[in-house]
């Protein structure tokens, strides 16, 4: 496949694929083309038993700076709503997979909601994030209300929509929108070193893990609780989890098979 | 570029911003400000250019803020002077310091209240024998600014950062090496030219590393030893990895003199 806003790379050895998200000319907006092939990959490699993690950068100067303005100003309210973007979101989020974000500069917006859509951010010391929709009359339009506030907290994820301030890499730190701050040289490094390491592990635990988590903010402890038990009785029945064991007992490497 | 307020000339890879009011001992007047943050972007932005040298001409290197910019009638609102540091003083003092190649600057005499802590944000700082270092804030009711309660207890410790900001003594150029705050004191009339001389060499050497090792020194001040420990393993790698580090080795391998590029 070829794509025009994106590009991608495979490292089959480390089974990570990396997304670089490739509109430099426009800071990397996210336009309905974008999100659509960013989806598609990912589609792609949800049953490509050759990846298990990937990683999404927009590169080294900027990460997304948000929607495409000139795309959404021709929308009335009905093609707001025919809109095929909440559509390709959605696909992006049902990614079973790790996503790990290397943010380099701005993640406003949309950006930002990207970010969200990820399990692990590694941000460089000049990130920058933000919600800034409100300068234009909107609000965010892809989680960006839910996602921040369920990850920041109420006071800081309210101050950054309703006021379109941002923040940057060590206060996203501090808030917990981030896992690691790096230097910006090493942000696409760092991430890929940690998809790597994930991509490594029992692959169908991992994606239990994820689901587990996720769901955590979904339902109450009871609901949640009773989930991870039924996903932790799941995985007796795999066999990397013998492995697992047994080569814990044994003193040596385990070699997972993904079954 | 044709500027008012200061002159600012490259050659031999390295940039010269010169303060040019004499008249009012350099300080600083809104078009200056702009004037500079033009010149920093240049320097910043023109890839040949690797080395700045930030001086001043006449008997003062700079005086700060030039007072009758603030003059406040009796009465009259009190200025906002967190405006002016946050749109003027700040990001000059970010710009010097996040240049990635040596700032060298030559303290050609006076440099009071601001003007002495632009000096401090320089990486090398070369002072005229004549030349006094003055936190003249206190004397009107201020702090100083422009990174000068950072600096100065960086450099000097808390004590002399302290008496020297609240008695607003004049600091001379011999003392102020002693201290540490400065990296020499030399004869007024080589100051701008052992100045330049320092920066034309720099500009020969691996520009890139200069950055990394600047970085890496700005970081201590805040870093613990494991942080700082780290962020060298991480700039090391990126000066691994340069064109000059290859240069540079194989240079020395070939036992001949290296030709780095800053790359």
């Amino acid at each position: 496949m070829t794509y025009q806003t994106i590009t991608t790379s495979t490292d089959t050895a480390a089974k990570v694929l990396t997304i670089t998200l490739n509109r430099p000319e426009a800071f990397n907006a996210l336009n309905t083309q974008l999100l659509s092939e960013v989806a598609d990959v990912l589609e792609q490699a949800d049953q490509d038993q050759g990846i298990g993690a990937v990683v999404i950068t927009g590169g080294s100067k900027v990460f997304a700076a948000g929607a495409d303005i000139k795309e959404m100003a021709s929308l009335d309210a009905v093609g707001v709503m025919n809109d095929a973007r909440p559509k390709h979101w959605r696909r992006i989020y049902q990614f079973s997979k790790p996503m790990i974000a290397a943010v380099n500069g701005y993640a406003l917006g949309g950006g930002c909601e990207l970010v969200m859509h990820c399990d692990i951010v590694i941000a460089g010391e000049s990130a920058l994030f933000g919600q800034p929709e409100i300068n234009l009359g909107i609000i965010p339009g892809a989680g960006g209300t839910q996602r921040l506030i369920r990850t920041v907290g109420k006071p800081l994820a309210t101050k950054m929509v309703l006021s379109g301030e941002m923040i940057d890499a060590n206060t996203a730190l501090q808030a917990n929108l981030v896992a690691e701050v790096v230097i910006p040289e090493r942000t696409i490094e760092r991430a890929h070193q940690l998809a790597t390491t994930i991509a490594s592990k029992p692959p169908i635990a991992v994606r239990l893990a994820k689901e587990a988590l996720l769901k955590s903010f979904e339902t109450d402890l009871e609901s949640g609780l009773n989930l991870e038990r039924k996903a932790f009785t799941l995985l007796a029945a795999t066999e990397d989890r013998k492995e697992g064991i047994a080569a814990f007992m044994e003193k040596r490497k385990p070699e997972f098979k993904g079954c | 570029m044709s500027f008012n307020n200061i002159e600012f000339v490259i050659e031999d890879g390295v940039a010269i911003l010169t303060f040019n009011r004499p008249d009012s001992l350099n300080s600083f007047n809104a078009e200056m400000h702009s004037e500079v943050r033009a010149a920093l972007k240049e320097t910043k932005k023109n890839p040949e250019v690797r080395a700045l040298v930030i001086t001043g001409n006449g008997r003062g290197f700079c005086a700060g803020q030039d007072l009758s910019d603030r003059n406040v009638a009796p009465g009259a609102e009190a200025p906002n002077l967190g405006e002016s540091i946050e749109k003027n003083y700040n990001p000059m003092i970010r710009s010097i310091r996040a240049l990635e190649m040596p700032v060298i600057c030559a303290v050609n005499g006076v440099a009071a209240g601001a003007g002495a802590n632009i000096a401090l944000a320089c990486d090398i700082v070369f002072a005229a024998r004549s030349a006094k270092f003055i936190q003249a804030f206190c004397k009107i009711g201020l702090i100083p600014d422009s990174g000068g309660t950072w600096t100065l207890p960086n450099t000097v410790g808390q004590a002399r950062a302290m008496a020297l900001s609240m008695l607003g003594d004049r600091l001379t150029a011999e003392q102020a090496e002693q201290w540490g705050m400065i990296w020499k004191a030399v004869d007024d009339e080589e100051v701008k030219a052992t100045a330049i001389e320092t920066a034309k060499q720099l500009a020969t050497q691996p520009t890139k590393g200069l950055a990394l090792i600047k970085r890496a020194i700005h970081a201590s001040a805040t870093n613990t030893l494991d942080e700082q420990l780290d962020l060298e393993r991480d700039l090391q790698t990126i000066a691994g990895r340069t064109e000059d580090y290859r240069e540079g080795v194989a240079a020395f391998m070939e036992k001949r003199q290296p030709t780095f590029k800053g790359q």
